[in-house]
């Protein structure tokens, strides 16, 4: 089968390799029918998470068509049309019975090296370097998907791939975003970048019932999607001095009640911030640039909710722990528990509540996947989401 | 557990079953000792001064055998300008003594006296190096260089024998220096203790979680016949008796003595709080393959002691909970490669 592998930092190539195999008993084999290249791809693209081997497949977000299953698989079957949720999850151990699906204890057979990086390791991801299991991914013809029982949901086939794939991923982490803000009635939510996560984090916080809705970003296509699409007050954060004291006009000096951080390790910023940022970068002295979530710190209200869902990589520095322990904040992350979330999403788009297919701005076929990566990492073409059509 | 809560030295000729676990007992002819302190109870929970004379270990190695090997690049580099055969066959000769104090370093549990050694060695290469600096023809830039590195590495080597001489000269260090690794790991397993107690009772089950395990047969009366994987296909066998055993509590177990693998276990359950089931831990006794160094060689392909028996509890709590170990491309055999499908077998 043809699938996209990592060869080196931003080096992809789409390469002839075998097709997967059941290995476990719970496994089923997917033929996949479309898959999109996330934000978090980028992370390992520009080599920023370590853990990579050439050769590894990429990928997180897929969906398509169950073709074969192991011989304990109960609930999945041959010819459904799934979605298959990043998080691989067993469904047994003590996280998955608490719903908290991205911190499997089961599916991570490389736990040991998580633990050494982490303290602790959280769950197995497709595609996603070998610190989270060395899952091949599903940025391909077929994929293996353990525990066929517990993630994959089927689709109706009234809704369109595009309509669906989201779920998958970017939707039930923006949502999760929102949710684990804790909006009331009346509430202003902010939420650092307007990429395909943030927008939906942005839609997510309105259905949850915020009253305002802040996107930051540096890219007018952004934050125009996010306002026109999403409903967002924008803040080209390029163009202002501060984005704390925007905020604070914004809100009349309270600050948002919630922070939403949905830019993670690669943040920007213009000035000697930045700068300072990517040097320590470059010499490896933190491995992020925690921009977005400072800033979000410092513009949250008093006993507000920062809420973190862009990914981090490894070390941050100038962490304002005084603000956010004398003002009372309450700071909650993970990655998205998509297992939990994806029926409900999916009841929401068949109502008409949401519809995901407005962050698409490019179709590609599986087999230009690099120049897909190439023009979602350096925002060409006012690029927001690329979507790869695997059959 | 029997490791944690000993803290003294104490001398143990306990035969009662009742009393003691097996690692509480010698199956060897050693001598007669618990294993006193938790510094020793974990081989692979090192300290300071441990690391330390294990980088200048390896180092060691590595700059042996630079000289051994290459000689005449090692010449050039201190400021021998016209390497003649004398200095090389001089500097293959101190490449060896480095080779042997490497060895001697990473293969004993105490290293001071090795590490002592190395200070020795550092004097003599000194005094080399002021040799040739006497001689003009030489590169004085470079001999200068090369006497600073080695200056920066004998106060390493004294401050490593100087940390290592703060050990406690403890019976189970003296242990140690025999080569026996003793390990502790626990985890919480989402079964009631009835059923993991059970599982694990079963002692033919074993293999289904421990990776070096080929067999485990019952063979009557308590005693087990053990079959595990050695490298190049072959296999090692013993006999083990099985030395207590209290009902979702504990079983502990020990080769018989006279056996070619000196391996003693024990297992504790025990109910975990809430609803998480129940708390395993297990401490395991054992010989690794050409002691010490045996296994800091083994480290480098991640086989390090207590690592596997994590690996295998990790396994333990994969197979009472989904069913089987979870596999992934990329782990499915042992070694790096990439999270690709391959048409090669299972081999974990």
């Amino acid at each position: 089968m043809k699938a996209t592998c990592w060869i080196a930092p931003r080096h992809m190539e789409v390469r002839d390799v075998p097709d997967p195999t059941i290995l476990n008993h719970q496994d089923c084999i997917v033929k996949v029918t479309s898959t999109a290249i996330c934000g978090s791809d980028l992370h390992l693209y520009n080599g920023f998470l370590p853990m990579m081997e050439p050769g590894d497949i990429m990928g997180h977000e897929f969906m398509g068509e169950v073709v074969e299953v192991g011989p304990d698989v109960k609930k999945v079957a041959v010819g459904d049309r799934v979605v298959v949720p990043f998080p691989i999850a067993c469904g047994a151990c003590g996280a998955c019975k608490a719903k908290a699906y991205s911190l499997c204890e089961n599916s991570n057979p490389n736990a040991w090296i998580a633990e050494k990086m982490l303290g602790h390791s959280p769950s197995g991801i497709f595609g996603y370097s070998h610190l989270t299991g060395g899952f091949a991914g599903g940025q391909a013809e077929y994929a293996r998907v353990p525990f066929a029982d517990v993630g994959p949901l089927k689709v109706p086939e009234n809704l369109s791939d595009e309509q669906v794939l989201f779920l998958s991923d970017i939707l039930p982490t923006g949502y999760m975003g929102a949710e684990m803000c804790g909006i009331k009635p009346g509430d202003t939510v902010a939420v650092w970048g307007c990429g395909p996560v943030g927008q939906f984090a942005i839609a997510s916080a309105y259905l949850l019932g915020a009253e305002k809705v802040i996107g930051i970003d540096r890219f007018p296509y952004r934050l125009q999607m996010a306002s026109e699409k999403a409903g967002a007050v924008t803040v080209n954060y390029e163009e202002v001095d501060s984005v704390p004291d925007v905020l604070k006009d914004l809100t009349a000096g309270r600050g948002p009640d919630h922070c939403i951080d949905a830019v993670g390790a690669e943040g920007h910023t213009h000035g000697v911030q930045y700068l300072h940022d990517r040097a320590k970068q470059m010499m490896r002295m933190q491995t992020d640039r925690p921009i977005a979530l400072r800033e979000a710190i410092m513009s949250c209200a008093n006993g507000g909710t920062v809420s973190v869902i862009g990914v981090y990589t490894g070390l941050i520095d100038k962490f304002p722990m005084n603000a956010v322990m004398n003002r009372s904040l309450t700071i909650k992350t993970g990655q998205c528990h998509c297992q939990r979330y994806m029926q409900p999403l999916l009841d929401r788009i068949q109502r008409g509540e949401i519809d995901p297919t407005f962050v698409i701005t490019h179709r590609l076929p599986l087999a230009d996947a690099p120049r897909g990566y190439d023009i979602f990492n350096k925002k060409l073409d006012n690029c927001e989401k690329v979507v790869l059509k695997a059959a | 557990m029997a490791a944690s809560t000993e803290t003294g030295v104490e001398s143990s000729t306990r035969t009662d079953r009742g009393a003691g676990t097996a690692l509480g007992q010698k199956a060897r002819p050693r001598q007669e000792a618990t294993a006193p302190y938790q510094r020793l109870a974990d081989e692979d929970r090192g300290t300071g001064g441990e690391s330390l004379s294990d980088f200048l270990g390896y180092f060691s190695i590595g700059l042996g055998l630079a000289e051994v090997l290459a000689p005449t690049a090692i010449a050039r580099l201190i400021g021998v300008k016209h390497p003649n055969d004398r200095n090389r066959t001089l500097l293959r000769l101190l490449g060896l003594r480095e080779i042997s104090s490497g060895v001697a370093i990473l293969s004993n549990q105490q290293p001071k006296k090795s590490v002592m050694s190395r200070v020795a060695g550092d004097a003599l290469d000194l005094a080399l190096l002021g040799a040739t600096l006497a001689n003009s023809e030489n590169d004085r830039g470079r001999t200068l260089f090369a006497t600073a590195n080695v200056l920066a590495v004998t106060a390493l080597d004294v401050m490593a024998s100087k940390t290592l001489a703060r050990q406690p000269e403890t019976v189970a260090n003296e242990q140690m220096d025999e080569g026996i690794i003793r390990t502790k790991r626990s985890i919480t397993v989402g079964r009631p203790v009835d059923d993991v107690y059970s599982f694990w009772h079963d002692f033919q089950n074993l293999p289904r979680f421990m990776r070096h395990l080929e067999s485990v047969q019952m063979t009557g009366n308590g005693r087990s016949h053990w079959v595990a994987k050695a490298p190049a296909g072959k296999t090692v066998e013993w006999d083990a008796e099985t030395t207590d055993d209290r009902i979702n509590e504990l079983i502990a177990w020990r080769s018989l003595p006279g056996s070619k693998v000196y391996n003693a276990g024990e297992v504790r359950f025990a109910r975990a709080p809430g609803d998480r089931g129940t708390e395993l831990r297990v401490t395991l006794e054992y010989d690794p393959p050409f002691g010490k160094f045996g296994s800091k060689v083994a480290m480098l392909w991640r086989e390090e002691p207590g690592q596997q028996v994590a690996d295998d509890l990790r396994h333990f709590k994969q197979v009472m909970e989904t069913g089987e170990i979870v596999l992934s491309d990329a782990t499915k055999r042992r070694g790096p490669r990439p999270a690709q499908p391959d048409n090669k077998p299972v081999e974990l």
